[in-house]
């Protein structure tokens, strides 16, 4: 292959990268319309004191990725200060999410509004499911 | 040229002064009425209480910067806004009341009485009595909320820690506990003797049950009875799609005001008030389809009010300084609504309902708007942007009515002149 060819063909690979990507997001963003958003709203801001946010969260553009994922499996209700609040509703569970549903919408909270975090790949949620 | 500037400097100052004071600390009022700020960013101030004296006392959800949940604010040279504010206690909470020179608070799990002196200063604000304890207090609905009848007697607002009693709380398909297991010990508004200490459940009454979570709630001396404002349910379209679109959702349940007679059921979690068919209707977590009516036992709400606006605080205007249409009204503070996402939010204002003979009198309208801060008609669309959302409610001697907003920490003076 020559220089143009080459080019070409990486980018080729570059724009299927890209909107693959650009799908997760999408996915993701779906996800959250119908399961999250009631919540934690359009703009991740949650509900002072009643439903955390998303947007800023030090957890949420955080490392541990094991408990997003299981947060996002099993539900949340704990009397735990996130970021110096308490919240007071009952986050429901979504044992029916696939890995790759978990991915798209923790990818999607992650780089949205605010928030310029690492996206989540398959493997990530299934390597943070047998860290249990 | 320079004194012309000079000139125009002073008169768009003297001008900005003059908006300031016009502009009714943000809100929006009807005619005749004017706002001050009187106090801004004391704390999370849930509901609030005053004394004979003017003095008032805010509970706050979370200590403030000073580390105080309970803050006392007076305004000595009376200018419409605090110039003396204190606090003390540490555990975070809604209730208060005041009776005479007692003031009763609450943390999550108890009831506590403080006493005041001729100041109206607390005399014991480490040792308080303790008159409830041990009241159930699960993250969701776990504030205490109380009122007073004017023979010692005080009424809690135990909340429902679960939107609609299913098994799995807030999940999709999970069918409703029939009996409702949380209805013994919360879902309710329970009266204990506001005269001893340590009481526990045993010692008081379950005074009204089938009541989700009550915030607001006022003796009414017209009536000589308890009024109370419920949250109604949320989520109906997250759990039923089938049956309920996001747009129904919106506007399902009604808000709803009770009049509560001892031994009353509200109906609360096998039935909710739909504001349209102004009918009782069986939940879908128990059979019911949105049409199917329920509730033969319960009683029906004294007013309604569009879903999910969240009233908390009610009060009983019985002063002199408003206008007489306001006489023995119901004032509530809708903290405004979260749950009518996708759509925008609904509240974020202080309603008012006229009563006349101890019944409602007139359709509901709102008489203080603006607490949100959006300019214009802007409707709130995510919780965040409201900056201020009402949250309590108190008359003053003088008969101003003053509103607490437990996001910025402002108490707002609202007073009318002919
Ligand atoms: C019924 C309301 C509700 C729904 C629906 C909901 N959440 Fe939550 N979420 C909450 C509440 C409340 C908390 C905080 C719980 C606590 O503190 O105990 C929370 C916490 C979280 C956290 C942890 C935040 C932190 O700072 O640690 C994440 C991440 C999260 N939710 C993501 C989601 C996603 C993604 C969805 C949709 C798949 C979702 N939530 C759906 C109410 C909800």
């Amino acid at each position: 292959m020559n220089i143009k060819q080459w080019s070409v063909l990486s980018l080729f690979i570059f724009c299927c990268a890209m909107s693959l990507q650009a799908q997760d997001i999408a996915k993701g963003k779906k996800i959250y319309a119908t399961r999250c958003l009631v919540c934690h709203q359009a703009d991740g801001g949650g509900v002072p004191n009643m439903n955390a946010p998303l947007d800023g969260a030090s957890n949420v553009v955080g490392n541990n990725i094991a408990r997003l994922v299981r947060i996002i499996k099993k539900g949340y209700n704990e009397k735990i200060a996130l970021d110096g609040f308490y919240y007071s509703n009952a986050m429901t569970a979504n044992p029916d999410l696939s890995d790759a549903d978990i991915a798209n919408v923790l990818s999607y909270v992650r780089t949205s509004w605010s928030n310029s975090a690492s996206k989540i790949t398959v493997a990530q949620v299934q390597a943070a499911k047998s860290k249990k | 040229m320079k004194t012309v500037k000079q000139i125009l400097v002073i008169v768009l100052l003297a001008v900005a002064a003059q908006l300031q004071a016009q502009n009714n600390a943000g809100l929006k009022l009807p005619n005749g009425f004017k706002a001050t700020l009187f106090a801004d960013t004391i704390g999370s101030a849930r509901h609030i209480a005053i004394t004979q004296n003017g003095v008032i006392f805010a509970k706050l959800m979370y200590p403030n910067k000073a580390g105080k949940s309970i803050v006392r604010l007076e305004d000595a040279n009376k200018d419409g806004v605090a110039d003396k504010v204190t606090g003390w206690a540490n555990y975070g909470g809604t209730g208060i009341f005041v009776s005479g020179k007692k003031l009763f608070a609450t943390s999550d799990n108890d009831v506590y009485l403080y006493q005041l002196n001729e100041n109206d200063e607390v005399v014991n604000p480490l040792t308080p009595k303790t008159i409830v304890k041990g009241l159930i207090a699960r993250n969701q609905h776990a504030s205490k909320s109380i009122t007073l009848d004017g023979q010692n007697n005080v009424y809690v607002n135990i909340g429902a820690y679960s939107n609609a009693c299913q098994e799995k709380d807030r999940s999709p398909g999970s069918k409703g506990m029939m009996p409702c297991p949380i209805l013994d010990s919360a879902g309710g508004i329970w009266k204990f003797d506001g005269n001893k200490e340590n009481q526990v459940y045993g010692d008081g009454i379950r005074y009204a049950t089938g009541l989700r979570n009550v915030v607001g709630l006022d003796w009414n001396t017209t009536t000589n009875s308890l009024f109370v404002t419920q949250h109604g349910r949320d989520q109906l379209n997250s759990f039923y799609p089938k049956l309920y679109t996001d747009a129904q959702n919106a506007e399902l349940p009604a808000e709803t005001m009770y009049e509560i007679k001892e031994g009353d059921n509200a109906g609360w979690p096998y039935v909710y008030f739909d504001p349209y068919q102004k009918k009782k209707i069986v939940s879908p977590e128990y059979g019911g389809d949105g049409m199917k009516e329920g509730g033969e036992n319960a009683i029906n709400p004294t007013v309604f009010f569009p879903a999910h606006m969240a009233p908390n605080a009610l009060l009983f205007y019985t002063g002199n300084q408003f206008p007489e249409k306001y006489k023995n009204g119901a004032f509530i503070a809708f903290h405004g609504s979260w749950n009518r996402a996708p759509l925008p939010q609904e509240g974020y204002f202080v309603a008012f309902v006229p009563f006349k003979n101890g019944k409602p009198n007139g359709e509901w309208e709102i008489f203080a708007n603006g607490f949100s801060g959006l300019s214009g008609d802007e409707k709130v669309t995510n919780p965040r942007k409201a900056k201020a959302r009402p949250c309590g409610l108190a008359q003053g001697p003088d008969g101003s009515l003053y509103v607490s907003d437990d996001s910025r920490g402002s108490i707002f003076k609202i007073s009318y002149s002919k």
